[in-house]
């Protein structure tokens, strides 16, 4: 008998097959859309896994996806053509494109662990400048390295992603967060979530919990990074800026700290949302008496105040996110 | 050996402008315990008002003909357009603090912390929505000569900045341990609880700690600027970092601490920039972030404290 919980990522991934296989005759515009969102739940989930179930504010994520976007771009480029040039035409890909993504993430894994090894020691806040700080370090480093572009970034790099792949991979992410969270073992990353010192007073190796998740966290990140690159064809180093960091801890923030559901739907909300009043903006509507809303171009432009307000009013009304009901995450103020 | 004496000028300029930023991430940390992410965005904000006094905005001179305009490349001028921008971001960050931070004031760490980055956020869209998000020359506030001594080059702005610096650094030292609502200040940084029960306002010190930090961050933003003479809404993203770097290596809570941290990250990455490894710049200050908090997480001058449970 199998697991219910394998069941579902099984079916899940038939289903992302199915799905990839109509989807050539989705416009491409649309097509690339729902190829982001797969990609921003996967980033989401991933980052639900250290800031959310574990507590630790890593800032530091597109810095991961850096990583993995970069190696894998750089297997699929330069070290297929080199030492398995089969692999590259044909249904060589297929079995290219997995690894080359593995390999990403396995970059960024081990990106994790050494910036997760000395910061993970830390608390809170100094967690989050430190994961910044390396996130600004991998930028400047891969400005520097001319083998992959400089400052300019790789370009030209092949078309692999397909909607499989991204869905199959944003199953996997979701199958290996939440049973990980829901096993014996992963009750330990509540514990370091809910209080730090009574953790490790019953015993619980905090530290070692931290770099588990770090790790986890960073090699899905990685993996996203692949899919990313290979779906947008060019990567700079400008791409994987803090900004980019906050983006997907908004969609953490948003859906709800240590709940997997709520990160998924407010990863397809902030990943259509720019879409649709992109859309508005382009679309001026006349009705009576609305003046100053037939032409919808401010809010475009305004998007990011909105956006970074929506931050605000949320930490100050709804702490806990906009889609958790049960109060599993609020913590008790301390004396 | 000249080269060497010029790089440190240089890079005392530097360190000062940090020194003052870092101020007040310290400052705020002493009293509230968190990192004020929106600091870094005041300084933006600190750098526009001075141009904006400098070169009044069209709508305003249409509306006030007959205003003076400031007097441009004078001393008095510059001192009134400082002291200006940094009354103005006294006001902004007592107004931050009073909406944003203090309805959480029991709240967890990590909300005051997203909020804190929600803030930052706020101000720099906002900034690029008013200001646009092109870069804007700086007008020259100060008198400007070139001094040559024994060899060593050294610009008006350079003086102003250290000049400055080092005023509002003894002004800060005098009215944190001289003055009553100093020792206010420091009883609160010290023990809050206890701070409260002998009959300081808690809540009217933090919104005076942040006023005296968001004061230092303008000041910083317009000496900044001289140097720069290109400010853009996202200028205060790399300085606020680096200067949180400073406050860190001198120790975070430490008022001399953050002046000698913000001195010497100014002088080292200023030599850095002048050796063949220049392109590394800005890694630098992460990469002395990352030491520091592996073998002296305390700081050059802080204390260790144990977590009292």
């Amino acid at each position: 008998m199998i697991p219910r919980s394998q069941i579902v990522l099984l079916s899940a991934i038939a289903v992302a097959a199915v799905v990839s296989a109509g989807s050539a005759r989705l416009d491409s515009y649309f097509a690339l859309i729902i190829s982001n969102i797969g990609i921003n739940i996967i980033l989401a989930v991933s980052l639900n896994l250290i800031n959310g179930y574990t507590g630790q504010f890593s800032l530091g994520h597109a810095g991961f996806m850096a990583v993995g976007a970069y190696t894998a771009a750089a297997i699929t480029m330069f070290g297929a053509p080199k030492f398995a040039p089969g692999l590259t035409q044909g249904a060589g890909v297929q079995a290219l494109f997995p690894l080359a993504l593995l390999g990403g993430g396995l970059m960024a894994a081990l990106a994790g662990v050494l910036v997760g090894a000395p910061s993970l020691r830390l608390k809170g806040d100094y967690l989050a400048i430190v994961t910044l700080g390396f996130g600004e370090i991998i930028r400047v480093l891969l400005r520097n390295v001319e083998f992959l572009g400089g400052a300019l970034g790789l370009n030209g790099i092949p078309a692999y992603t397909n909607l499989f792949w991204v869905y199959a991979f944003a199953a996997v992410t979701v199958y290996v967060v939440v049973s990980m969270v829901n096993s014996t073992y992963g009750r330990g990353f509540l514990a370091v979530h809910d209080d730090e010192i009574a953790a490790e007073a019953m015993g619980i190796n905090t530290t070692r919990y931290k770099i588990t998740a770090f790790v986890v966290g960073a090699f899905f990140a990685g993996v996203a990074g692949g899919l990313y690159g290979h779906s947008i064809l060019t990567i700079a180093p400008t791409g994987f800026d803090f900004m980019k960091s906050i983006e997907i801890v908004v969609m953490v923030i948003l859906g709800g700290m240590g709940n997997t559901t709520g990160v998924i739907i407010a990863a397809v909300l902030l990943t259509l949302l720019p879409e649709g009043l992109r859309m508005l903006a382009g679309a001026p509507v006349s009705l009576p008496f609305t003046a100053p809303f037939n032409n919808l171009k401010w809010i475009a432009d305004t998007r990011m105040i909105i956006y970074s307000l929506l931050v605000i009013v949320l930490m100050l009304a709804r702490p806990q996110g906009l889609f958790t009901w049960t109060d599993r995450g609020a913590t008790k103020p301390k004396i | 050996m000249t080269e060497f004496l010029q790089q440190l000028i240089n890079g005392l300029s530097l360190g000062a402008i940090y020194a003052l930023i870092a101020l007040g991430y310290t400052m705020v940390y002493g009293v509230l315990r968190f990192i004020n992410f929106a600091h870094s965005d005041v300084f933006m904000v600190g750098s526009f008002a001075g141009f904006y006094i400098a070169k009044p905005p069209e709508w305003f001179r249409k509306l006030l003909p007959n205003f003076p305009s400031l007097p441009l490349e004078s001393v008095w001028g510059g001192l009134l357009a400082l002291t200006l921008a940094m009354a103005i971001c006294a006001a902004l960050g007592v107004a931050i603090e009073r909406l944003a931070y203090r309805p959480l004031r029991n709240r967890s760490k990590l909300t005051v912390l997203i909020t804190a980055i929600g803030v930052s956020l706020l101000l720099e869209n906002t900034g690029q929505f008013v200001f646009g998000a092109a870069p804007k020359a700086f007008p020259t506030l100060f008198p400007v000569h070139t001094f040559n001594i024994a060899g060593l080059v050294i610009a008006s702005n350079q003086i102003v900045v250290l000049v400055t610096a080092l005023a509002l650094l003894g002004a800060l030292q005098y009215i944190v341990l001289r003055t009553k609502i100093g020792t206010a200040m420091r009883a609160v940084s010290f023990n809050p609880q206890a701070a409260s029960l002998v009959g300081i306002n808690n809540d009217r010190i933090i919104s005076f700690t942040f006023a005296l930090g968001s004061a230092l961050a303008a000041a910083g933003g317009i000496l900044y600027s001289l140097n720069y003479q290109a400010i853009d809404p996202l200028m205060g993203v790399l300085p606020g970092l680096k200067a949180f770097v400073a406050a860190v290596l001198g120790g975070i809570g430490n008022i001399p601490g953050a002046a000698l941290g913000g001195l010497l990250l100014g002088v080292v990455e200023t030599f850095v920039n002048g050796s063949r490894f220049s392109t590394f710049t800005d890694a630098i200050a992460f990469a002395i972030l990352i030491a520091i908090l592996l073998f002296r997480p305390a700081g050059l001058l802080g204390k260790m404290q144990v977590e009292k449970v």
